[in-house]
């Protein structure tokens, strides 16, 4: 660099910030890698709106789903208030101890998920009962000073007065925030907001001194100490500091009382609140962002299985589900040059007309379209190998039928979980996902568990059939769609014959009921002989009541529906489009295996670099690998102490048979010396990566750290 | 001083020593008096009435709040500072940091023509955080009158007897007083002092009579049996409200009141009930057996292999590490239990509490026990790490993080076998204590 200056000396130069700010647009990422990215903007434009439209949907979905916690909580905190504000003369509240009132909040174990609830939470407060909400974490107070300063801080910035801001500033750093200086700072504001503003005062909270409210945000983190304090000191200042705890517990609320002994726990009024189990949660995610034509973007069987089960198996999270959901729709757009058709039904309609030749030999390609073509007579597979405007056309029609059986599939989904749901043992899953998971998979009718659901649903009672029809009906007639009228009239219609049996099925059971009757009277030898005689009759099927017959009517009625509207999508035209079937990427980037990676770069390097020296064959030792694959090899033939000797022998072993050809040129105690260094090198980067570490059971050697395979 | 006695009910010697030992105003008093007793022996009380109604100049401080020495050293001075200028009523905070500072700083605030010619008493209430302070404060507070050289008396206050609060290197010796526990006598008579207007003395009287008898075996706690006191009276009344019992029908009344008492002692007593929710059943006349106290949600619903580490865990801390070949390895051979028994291990491993393992075991059993193949993925170690924030788990040792962790278990038996159902997993059959 120059500078204008004559003289010499040090000038300091200021980077150019501007240069190294320059970043690349997101969408550019996604011209990228595949070199016959078609249409790259249109997808990376499309991602975003099917994604915006998914984030406010599950927004919305958890506002509603947390609107029954946060009501009953703002309840609570309204009311424990008011018992303050009255602290009358009643003879009562002048003995009574005054409690601080505590809300336990059972948020469940997916800590993840808490956040945004506290989130909300906080807002939801904030509205209705008091601008004062302050959140704190453990990880902040180590003990009470810093506890109360992040208290302190907080409060501050919830009153946000601005001219009075830099006064309190000077507070905060005089006082050293003591509880009695927090007590006499809310005293001062609420009486400035009494006098100043009382316009505001009124619309915000309905009385002279809003409560503080305080959320401990992770319970269990806490130590005993400062909560034990914190409680003892805001006890003695509650008549003039009204606070509200409200505790965020993960486990169970018997936590309270190992945390705190009696003498604390006595000081508070504590009220429980649940929140929604996360596995409902999950339904409902699913319900309403994967069980719809709302989203034209769906998930394959492995990828929906691969989601679940870190759900339901790693951490619970709604957060993770949806961020996983979030990664295999950007997938889908970045790896899939026909995603561009995953829109909704117009719009694809529309830009199938603008598809390049490009993109039109990418629609040839695909598999589920070559089988179609197959199927057709020769002029039109002709036709649609080689005109792009009929394959256009043609295209524009698959889709359209695509669009339709995807209408079909989820209502014809959820009568048969309506079905499959109240069966003993649920052969086919309790759960609509499993289902779901189920249908995606394979024809679901030729599985042994369909089989046996049949037959149980052969069983059902009569009411049991009504009711769970009725359920479908309402099912059948909630989409606004028309395409399955007919079915839902169908069903109508046999529900009305269902009532209409009943008068029968009254005769039918008076006269089993003489039946009985007769039987009760003979003796041993005559029942036996009718009860034979009952079998015989039920064998040859004659005796079918009327309401068998419809229930296997209904039955019928069900299978047909499943076997036409339930086919999986792979045999649908073009479902490429809009199915993410990538589940091995998703695995590698959701459920990372650390030490798997690092076992693989070590034991076959190739795997990673790709230089095609390193290919070997399985259990030997190429040596011209990195060294420290060469001494991570070599120490894996060891047990739990290794002899630094033995080692480095057996490494200049290996690492010499490689360098035979130019080493001439350096003397061979250099040489050594090298190899010496590059082996000190290689243990102690095998150290740093906690594969050994020195032990002092034994000089020169090394403890081994891991053990069998990964 | 027949006032004093009005308000201060059973603690007549108390207050006289500590009367004989205040004197006059003018008298240089006790340099240091120690007054420790029991949760809610009146010991605050005692002395906040007495310095009040003598109209002694007085700082009365909570140590729990002042949780460092600046605090409490710049709580005294103004304070005191605030007593001495009350009538020309302008004061400046005053600073102060270290104990030689307070010293030269109570002097000159102590100077003040109101405070010159009489006894100033520092009282520091819950005495047994001076000594989590710095080494030099409580020994300082001690001999406080000589080190200033002024009428000064420091009161401390505590649950914790003397001997405990004497430093290695030696002080002076307060004048230690103690306050013993409140008699069912005494107690019977504070309580039944302050009842309510609307009835007569005699009838609450009565009340707490009762309310002693249930309550007096598990609790002695004034104050708390004074809560629960108001808490349980509307019901005791409601027969007389109603005007099915009259004020003397005692009888009836001891029928209606001691269920719901004894209910209260397994309830509120113990917090699984809060106050409020208590109250409000009684205005509903809702049987409490409805709601569910705190205790009753001990169900923690966890993921899957969480669940499986967690069982794993509670295997690897309970078990002696020699016995996981048994357990764990499909070809053991007979090993019985008396071959391998060395003498330390022949108490229960569960009376002796869990015992600390290394990370590496603790994936060796989840791999065996559970029965599909798991990876070490990210999410497994995650998932670990999230089990010690729960405090479900927790880490042994701060050395060694890198190489090689130690973790402990600290569940209980009862929650992980509730957890092992949950996963068809008979965790009995793989616990060693119980072979």
């Amino acid at each position: 660099m120059a500078t204008s200056s004559v003289s010499k000396g040090c000038f300091v130069f200021k980077p150019n910030f501007k240069k190294r700010k320059i970043s690349v647009p997101i969408e550019e990422y996604f011209n990228e890698g595949k070199n016959e990215s078609e249409d790259s903007k249109l997808r990376f434009e499309t991602y975003q709106v099917i994604w915006q439209q998914m984030k406010s949907e599950t927004e919305k979905m958890q506002e509603e789903l947390n609107k029954n916690l946060f009501d009953s909580l703002i309840k609570f905190l309204q009311k424990s208030h008011s018992g303050f504000q009255k602290n009358s003369r009643d003879w009562g509240c002048q003995i009574k101890l005054r409690e601080i009132p505590t809300a336990a909040l059972i948020l469940g174990v997916n800590v993840t998920d808490h956040e945004f609830t506290f989130r909300s939470l906080t807002e939801a407060i904030q509205n209705n009962v008091t601008p004062y909400v302050v959140k704190l974490q453990a990880r902040d107070c180590p003990d009470i000073k810093h506890f109360l300063q992040k208290l302190f801080s907080q409060l501050m910035d919830c009153h946000v007065d601005v001219e009075s801001k830099e006064e309190e500033k000077d507070i905060q750093k005089k006082t050293h925030c003591s509880m009695d200086s927090l007590s006499s700072w809310y005293m001062n504001v609420t009486q400035k907001t009494d006098q100043g503003k009382p316009r505001k005062k009124r619309t915000s909270s309905q009385w002279q001194s809003p409560p503080v409210v305080l959320i401990l945000k992770d319970m269990e983190s806490f130590t005993t100490k400062v909560l034990q304090d914190f409680i003892i000191i805001s006890s003695q200042h509650l008549h003039e500091f009204p606070l509200i705890l409200i505790f965020g517990i993960a486990t169970s609320p018997v936590i309270i009382h190992r945390l705190l002994p009696h003498a604390v726990s006595s000081l508070l009024c504590i009220e429980i609140f649940q929140s929604l189990s996360c596995k409902e949660h999950l339904t409902t995610v699913i319900d309403k962002l994967l069980l719809t034509t709302q989203f034209p973007f769906n998930l394959s069987e492995k990828v929906l299985q691969i989601l679940t089960s870190i759900f339901l198996y790693y951490d619970f999270s709604i957060q993770n589900f949806i961020k996983g959901l979030q990664l295999s729709l950007l997938e889908h757009f970045y790896s899939q040059p026909l995603s561009v058709l995953c829109c909704n039904l117009p719009e694809a309609k529309r830009r199938i007309n603008f598809l390049s030749d490009n993109q039109c030999e990418n629609i040839r390609r695909l598999p589920s379209f070559r089988r179609y073509v197959e199927k057709q007579a020769t002029e039109k597979q002709v036709a649609l190998l080689t005109n792009e405007r009929f394959l256009k056309e043609e295209t524009q029609s698959l889709l359209e039928s695509l669009h339709v059986y995807h209408t079909n599939y989820f209502l014809v989904l959820r009568c048969l979980h309506q079905f499959t749901s109240s069966l003993p043992k649920y052969p086919l899953g309790r759960q609509i996902r499993e289902l779901y998971c189920t249908c995606l998979e394979k024809n679901i009718w030729d599985s042994e568990e369909y089989a046996s659901a049949l037959q149980l649903l052969r069983m059902l009672a009569k009411d049991e059939l009504m009711t769970i029809l009725q359920k479908c009906f309402s099912v059948l007639n909630s989409s606004s769609e028309k395409q399955l009228g007919s079915t839902a009239k169908r069903i109508e219609e046999l529900l009305a014959q269902l009532q209409s049996l009943d008068a029968e099925v009254k005769e039918e059971e008076d006269a089993s009921g003489s039946q009985s009757k007769g039987l009760q009277k003979t003796d041993l030898y005559h029942l036996q002989k009718s009860l034979l005689e009952m079998k015989e009759l039920r064998r040859t099927g004659k005796k079918q009541t009327k309401f068998e017959v419809l229930r296997e009517k209904v039955v019928n009625f069900i299978d047909s529906l499943v076997r036409e509207y339930l086919l999986p999508p792979e045999t649908q035209p073009l479902y490429e489009a809009v199915y993410f079937t990538a589940a091995h990427t998703l695995h590698e980037h959701l459920n990372a295996a650390p030490r798997l990676a690092l076992h693989t770069a070590l034991n076959n390097p190739y795997y990673y670099l790709k230089n095609e020296v390193l290919k070997s064959e399985e259990g030997c030792i190429p040596n011209v690998a990195p060294d420290i694959c060469i001494a991570y090899k070599l120490h894996l033939e060891c047990s739990r102490l290794i002899n630094l000797v033995d080692w480095s022998e057996a490494f200049a072993t290996v690492v010499t048979a490689a360098e035979k050809t130019d080493a001439n040129s350096v003397t061979s105690e250099e040489r050594n010396d090298i190899i010496h260094a590059r082996f000190i090198r290689a243990v102690s980067e095998l150290e740093l990566l906690g594969f050994v570490k020195p032990t002092k059971r034994k000089t020169d050697h090394v403890a081994r750290l891991t053990w069998g395979g990964c | 001083m027949p006032h004093l006695e009005n308000v201060v009910l059973c603690r007549e010697s108390q207050v006289s020593t500590l009367q004989s030992l205040f004197g006059e105003r003018h008298h240089f008093s006790f340099p240091s008096i120690f007054i420790y007793g029991h949760t809610a022996s009146g010991k605050t009380y005692v002395t906040q009435t007495l310095l009040k109604t003598l109209e002694l100049p007085h700082v009365f401080v909570n140590c729990v709040e002042c949780f460092t020495l600046r605090l409490l050293l710049e709580q005294i001075l103004n304070r005191l500072n605030y007593l001495s200028s009350s009538e020309e009523g302008c004061s400046t905070e005053i600073t102060c940091d270290t104990f030689n500072d307070f010293v030269r700083l109570f002097k000159q605030v102590t100077n003040a023509k109101n405070l010159k010619d009489q006894t100033v008493y520092i009282v520091l209430d819950k005495a047994e955080y001076l000594r989590d302070m710095e080494a030099n404060i409580l020994p300082g507070f001690l001999r406080l009158q000589e080190l200033t050289d002024r009428n000064v008396t420091v009161i401390f206050l505590s649950e914790i007897i003397w001997e405990k609060f004497r430093p290695n290197t030696g002080c002076f010796e307060p004048f230690v007083l103690y306050f013993p526990d409140y008699s069912i006598g005494n107690l019977q008579k504070i309580l039944s002092h302050d009842h309510p207007p609307e009835y007569s003395a005699d009838f609450y009287a009565a009340y707490i009579n009762i309310l002693l008898g249930v309550f007096y075996t598990v609790c002695r706690d004034l104050k708390e049996l004074r809560h629960l006191a108001v808490l349980n009276f509307p019901k005791y009344c409601e027969p007389v409200v109603k005007g099915e019992a009259s004020e003397r029908d005692t009888r009836k009344l001891w029928r209606n009141i001691e269920p719901h008492l004894k209910k209260a002692m397994q309830t509120v007593y113990l917090r699984e009930i809060s106050s409020s929710q208590w109250e409000k059943l009684q205005q509903d006349d809702q049987d409490p057996g409805q709601l569910e106290g705190l205790s009753a949600y001990t169900h923690v619903e966890l993921p899957y292999y969480s669940k499986f580490i967690l069982i794993a865990a509670y295997l690897a801390s309970y078990n002696p590490s020699r016995t996981d070949k048994r357990f764990f390895l499909k070809h053991h051979g007979k090993i019985k239990k008396t071959n391998f028994l060395k003498k330390h291990e022949k108490t229960s491993n569960h009376l002796l509490g869990p015992k600390p393992f290394p990370l590496d075991r603790l994936l060796a059993i989840l791999y065996s026990i559970v029965d599909s193949r798991v990876a070490p993925t990210a999410n497994i170690f995650s998932q670990i790490t999230s089990l010690v924030t729960l405090q479900l788990l927790t880490l042994v040792g701060h050395d060694d993080q890198l190489d090689g962790p130690k973790y402990k278990c600290t569940v209980s038996l009862d929650f992980i076998r509730a957890i092992a159902r949950t996963v068809n997993f008979d965790i009995i059959k793989y616990l060693y204590d119980f072979l």
